[in-house]
């Protein structure tokens, strides 16, 4: 599986993704500069976590509009697998290739801690390694990431299995206190229609060996050595 | 020309630093304050003298940058 | 400001300097200064840039270990960590901003340490902070708490290094002058380090980063002042950071660095243009000339003044390579940074500006750093404070309810709400989080790892500064042994009052003193640090505060110890010999609402055989959980202990002869408490006699209660929910 992690003046996960999808793909991903279009095909292409352009003016707002998401884009309309992850969620908002949008922390401050997920799609590229309804944890460190869309949005996000994670208790209850951000019904991550765009704020890199506190966030990165290999 | 962009979050859309300023205003003791919504304003410095230009420019500014238009409202003040 | 202003004693007093040190000034130039010049001495001079009135003491501290390549001196301290790897640590105050503006306060600072570190070449790869803060109940501390963590973690969670440790403590000497100490760890290759001092005849000097702009002019000069009340007033001479630019500026930095191109390199922290330039170039033996007109400039209109005085953030003065311009500057447009040459190296022995065609300044090098003025301050002692005695003591009305009591004071509960602020995990090498002792940071790409923390206790300090002094070095020393890491060298930060009263001068002497007998006994010594003076408002001074940032080295992380106890039916056990010390403790301040009585004794014999005896049974894979004794004592380690790892604990009742809340939150120094697999007690025990260290078992672990001999159990749930809830319902109720 060759994959490529994008770098935005910023960035600052750029490291730890590479360093879990080698580890996990078992191949060093390509690095890719913020402005270079022109780079070799990928099966993946992964949005580091980060403060691109500072989240001046908008988290994301920026890094969407930079030359390299032209390509990407155009990548992820042919089909090619787009991960985004806590900043790189807000990139793909922004750049309208994930519905909704993601605003300030409910609480208002940045929120640093392990929370608990509910597997809700395990059929996708990203997540076909876990059991649907399984209760994993992972680490969430974001200013922004209270996931907003309007009703009709959030229903067809629901009904077409497009929300892949929510925040749950240890229990897997989505309920308000294991909402670390405000998100509408816990929504911590989704898919585009066609299945191959995720954008999720927690950060499945960060819980890859049991040194750093816990491997759950193994079963992403194996799940897509299982699609895209 | 000077453009003055001021955008705003969208009714409906929960605005969770303007319901902080609410509650801390009426910590301070100011009453019947029913409602906060905080924006931003960003200002421009344009060469463009034609104001129907410069008005249009903008807008496009607003649409692919300045305004998130999922959440966001924008409304531009040219002044000269 | 007009370069043609006349320099009356009002512009001279102003300035900060006294009638003295004025005419110390003509005598140095041979003439009256320019506007210019006065500003340039004024900030050189200062408090700030040249411990006037701590060097004498700071010499007496030991600096050299077979392990440090870079003591004091530099932009930060640097040791050696084995396999061709530096560790290159400073911790750094930012107390006057951060209390006049607490968000841009705090997240300069933080910014400032980062580029004392990263300007020696090294990866910032952690960030620590002690924080101290007025009493809870004084209308400005929430405030300053909400605006000093946002703006830590506003700069330090946007650069993408992970906050790992620190500490918050409350008192109302902090009232009118919070302390906020910042502490930057990075990692560099041993033979890629940088320094400042400046080299070659006609080399270009450049400058890199952001734009200068009007911010923080006399922030040097506000940094060595008492403030009074009128001093809120101050806010424009306030700096706002850009972590972002920071971000680009670290890694722009690091790829220069990577090639060949750097003589010398200098960050523009306090008094920017002025202390960089002649810092580097005094160190440099050599002279220095700048063009102010090429400096990059945000604002129009600029003076000399103005701009050699400015305290802009995230820029970076360096020397190149003569012919190395055009790739350094590539480097930096990548980055969208500003890059301009704006002098040369020389060899004046002067510090020479030019603006606008013509020279501004003229000033030889000597008198502004080497031969700065130094004072050999009165002091006098500390009067030695009376032993309390424990039987005096009233005793609680249950030992629970005063343990509970403790776990939820602002100076023991949980500090949860703050450090989730931090991203504390970025870089994904934090091996053991904020919460515990150390915190445990991997060397990225091995199995290395370095424990770091810091610690200071106070109250001690002003009760017996000496003993204080030694304490807060063997407290950082303890923390780091009980992750199983070998402590190495110490940062500090030194924060006091006003200098010129001799009863605080003489607690900086005694600290100094203490501090300097701890790093000898147990080979410890200091590479770096900061002196924060004029902590005071309307002449009452902080309590003495000498915090010190600690680091230390595990060779196998997969050896480390942390605090939560792992099983039940496990034993726990006590290292360390137990009086009951409760004079100047937690439980005298908070249960007995008692601040008196001498600060228990720092036996430096007792604290490295007992440590090493700990360190050596973790890495002997002997430990289960291992936790330091510290504030609020015995009870308090053990209750942290199972809230941390969710399982209840039995302890015995005390022994005879000592009373039972001496016995349990006396703070006597050198202990730990241990978790033991009752299999491994035996050898453990005889190899504690053997080392003639004190070793004794309290208890054994399980339940979900803490039940101290025939008392009624305490329940860890009604024990977490005081420990969890007090920071976040006091900033909550606002």
């Amino acid at each position: 599986m060759r994959s490529a992690v994008v770098v935005f003046p910023a960035s600052n996960c750029d490291r730890d993704m590479m360093v879990a999808l080698e580890k996990l793909t078992g191949r060093p991903p390509l690095k890719v500069w913020h402005g270079d279009a022109n780079f070799p095909e990928v099966d993946l292409i992964a949005l580091p976590g980060g403060f691109s352009f500072g989240d001046y003016l908008r988290a994301g707002a920026m890094a969407a509009r930079s030359p390299v998401m032209r390509e990407v884009i155009a990548r992820a309309k042919k089909g090619v697998a787009v991960m985004g992850i806590c900043n790189g969620f807000q990139v793909l908002t922004e750049a309208g290739l994930l519905p909704g949008a993601l605003m300030r922390n409910a609480a208002l401050k940045f929120v640093c801690r392990d929370v608990h997920l509910k597997v809700e799609e395990s059929q996708s590229a990203f997540t076909n390694r876990y059991a649907q309804g399984q209760v994993i944890r992972i680490p969430v460190a974001h200013h922004d990431g209270n996931y907003f869309a309007d009703a009709d949005t959030l229903d067809r996000l629901e009904n077409e299995g497009q929300v892949v994670f929510r925040y749950c208790d240890e229990a897997g209850n989505a309920s308000m206190d294991a909402n670390p951000n405000g998100s509408q019904r816990n929504i911590a991550g989704i898919l585009n229609e066609r299945g191959n765009v995720l954008g999720m704020m927690p950060h499945p890199e960060r819980l890859i060996e049991p040194a750093l506190g816990g491997s759950d966030g193994r079963g992403f990165f194996e799940s897509l050595v299982e699609a895209l290999h | 020309m000077k453009a003055r962009v001021h955008v705003t979050l969208k009714n409906g859309v929960l605005d969770p630093q303007g319901k902080a300023i609410q509650h801390a205003l009426s910590a301070l003791g100011f009453a019947g304050v029913e409602d906060v919504r905080q924006g931003k304003v960003i200002e421009l410095e344009l060469t463009e003298a034609d104001e129907a230009r410069a008005r249009a420019a903008v807008e496009e500014m607003c649409k692919k940058l300045l305004a998130n238009t999922v959440i966001e409202n924008y409304a531009i003040d040219l002044v000269r | 400001m007009n370069k043609h202003v006349k320099i009356t004693p009002e512009i001279v007093a102003e300035h900060g300097l006294t009638a003295e040190e004025y005419e110390r000034v003509k005598r140095a130039l041979g003439r009256e200064p320019n506007i210019t010049e006065l500003g340039i001495f004024s900030v050189m001079w200062s408090e700030h840039c040249s411990y006037k009135s701590s060097r004498v003491w700071l010499k007496k501290l030991p600096t050299k270990a077979p392990w440090v390549i870079q003591g004091p001196g530099e932009n930060a301290g640097v040791i050696d960590i084995g396999d061709g790897l530096a560790a290159i640590f400073k911790m750094e105050s930012h107390n006057h901003p951060s209390f006049i503006e607490p968000y841009q306060g705090a997240a300069t600072g933080v910014g400032g340490i980062l580029r004392d570190v990263f300007t020696m070449g090294a990866r910032p790869i952690a960030n620590l902070n002690a924080l101290r803060f007025g009493s809870p109940d004084h209308p400005k501390t929430r405030h300053l708490v909400s605006g000093v963590v946002a703006g830590i973690g506003g700069y330090g969670n946007c650069v993408g290094v992970p906050t790992i440790a620190g500490e918050c403590t409350f008192h109302a000497s902090y009232n009118g002058n919070i302390l906020v100490n910042a502490m930057t760890v990075g990692l560099a290759p041993t033979d890629k380090i940088f320094y400042s001092a400046a080299a070659g005849v006609g080399n270009p000097v450049v400058y890199v980063g952001s734009k200068t702009g009007r911010d923080g002019i006399h922030g040097a000069t506000m940094a060595s002042a008492e403030f009074s009340d009128d001093s809120e007033e101050k806010r424009p001479t306030v700096q706002v950071g850009d972590p972002f630019t920071e971000k680009l500026l670290i890694e722009a930095c690091l790829e220069l660095m990577a090639s060949d191109a750097i003589v010398a390199i200098q960050d523009m922290g306090a008094a920017g243009l002025t202390s960089s330039s002649v810092e580097m170039a005094s160190k440099g033996g050599v002279g220095i000339e700048l063009v102010l007109d090429h400096v990059p400039q945000r604002e129009t209109h600029m003076t000399a003044y103005e701009m050699m005085l400015s305290e802009s953030q995230e820029r970076m003065l360096m020397v190149l390579k003569p012919g190395s311009e055009a790739k350094a500057e590539a480097i930096f447009k990548k980055w969208d940074l500003d890059f301009a040459v704006i002098g040369r190296i020389t060899d004046s022995g002067h510090l020479v500006l030019r603006h606008q065609g013509a020279v501004v300044a003229d000033i030889p090098l000597g008198p502004l750093a080497d031969d700065a003025p130094v004072y050999e301050r009165p002091w006098e002692p500390t009067p030695p404070p009376a032993e309390v005695r424990a039987a005096d003591m009233p005793a609680p009305a249950s030992l629970g309810a005063a343990l509970t009591t403790l776990l939820g004071t602002p100076d023991l509960c949980s500090k949860r709400w703050i450090w989730e602020q931090y991203d504390h995990m970025v870089m994904g090498d934090t091996v053991i989080r904020p919460g515990g002792d150390a915190a445990l940071v991997r060397v990225h790409g091995t199995k290395k790892g370095l424990a770091v923390t810091t610690d200071c206790t106070p109250r001690y300090c002003e009760a017996d500064p000496r003993a204080g002094g030694a304490q807060a070095v063997a407290e950082t020393w303890r923390n780091i042994t009980a992750t199983g890491a070998t402590p190495l060298a110490i940062t500090d930060c030194m924060n006091f009052g006003n200098p010129q009263r001799p009863r605080i001068m003489g607690q900086f002497a005694a600290c100094i003193e203490g501090m300097a007998e701890a790093c000898r006994a147990l080979d410890y010594p200091v590479v770096s640090g900061n002196v924060s003076l004029y902590n005071e408002t309307n002449g009452k001074g902080v309590q003495p505060t000498p915090a010190i940032g600690g680091v230390g080295l595990l060779a196998d992380i997969d050896k480390r110890a942390t605090i939560d106890l792992k099983d039940d039916g496990h034993v726990l056990a006590l290292v360390g010999e137990t009086q009951g010390h409760l004079g100047a403790s937690l439980y005298l301040r908070e249960i007995a609402g008692r601040e008196e009585g001498a600060p228990p004794s720092v036996d430096l014999t007792a604290e490295r055989r007992n440590g090493d005896f700990v360190r050596q049974a973790i890495l002997q894979g002997k430990i289960k959980a291992c936790h330091d004794v510290a504030d609020g004592g015995v009870l308090v380690a053990v209750a942290e202990m199972a809230l941390a790892g969710k399982r209840g604990a039995t302890l015995k009742a005390a022994p005879a002869g000592i009373p039972a809340h001496a016995y349990f939150f006396g703070e006597d120094q050198a202990r730990y408490v241990l978790e033991i697999a009752p299999a491994d007690l035996p050898a453990l025990e005889a190899s504690a006699t053997a080392a003639g260290v004190p070793f004794a078992v309290i208890g054994e672990s399980g339940g979900q209660a803490l039940t101290i001999g025939s008392e009624p159990p305490i329940s860890l749930g009604e024990l977490r929910h005081t420990h969890e809830s007090w920071l976040p319902s006091y900033m909550g109720a606002a």
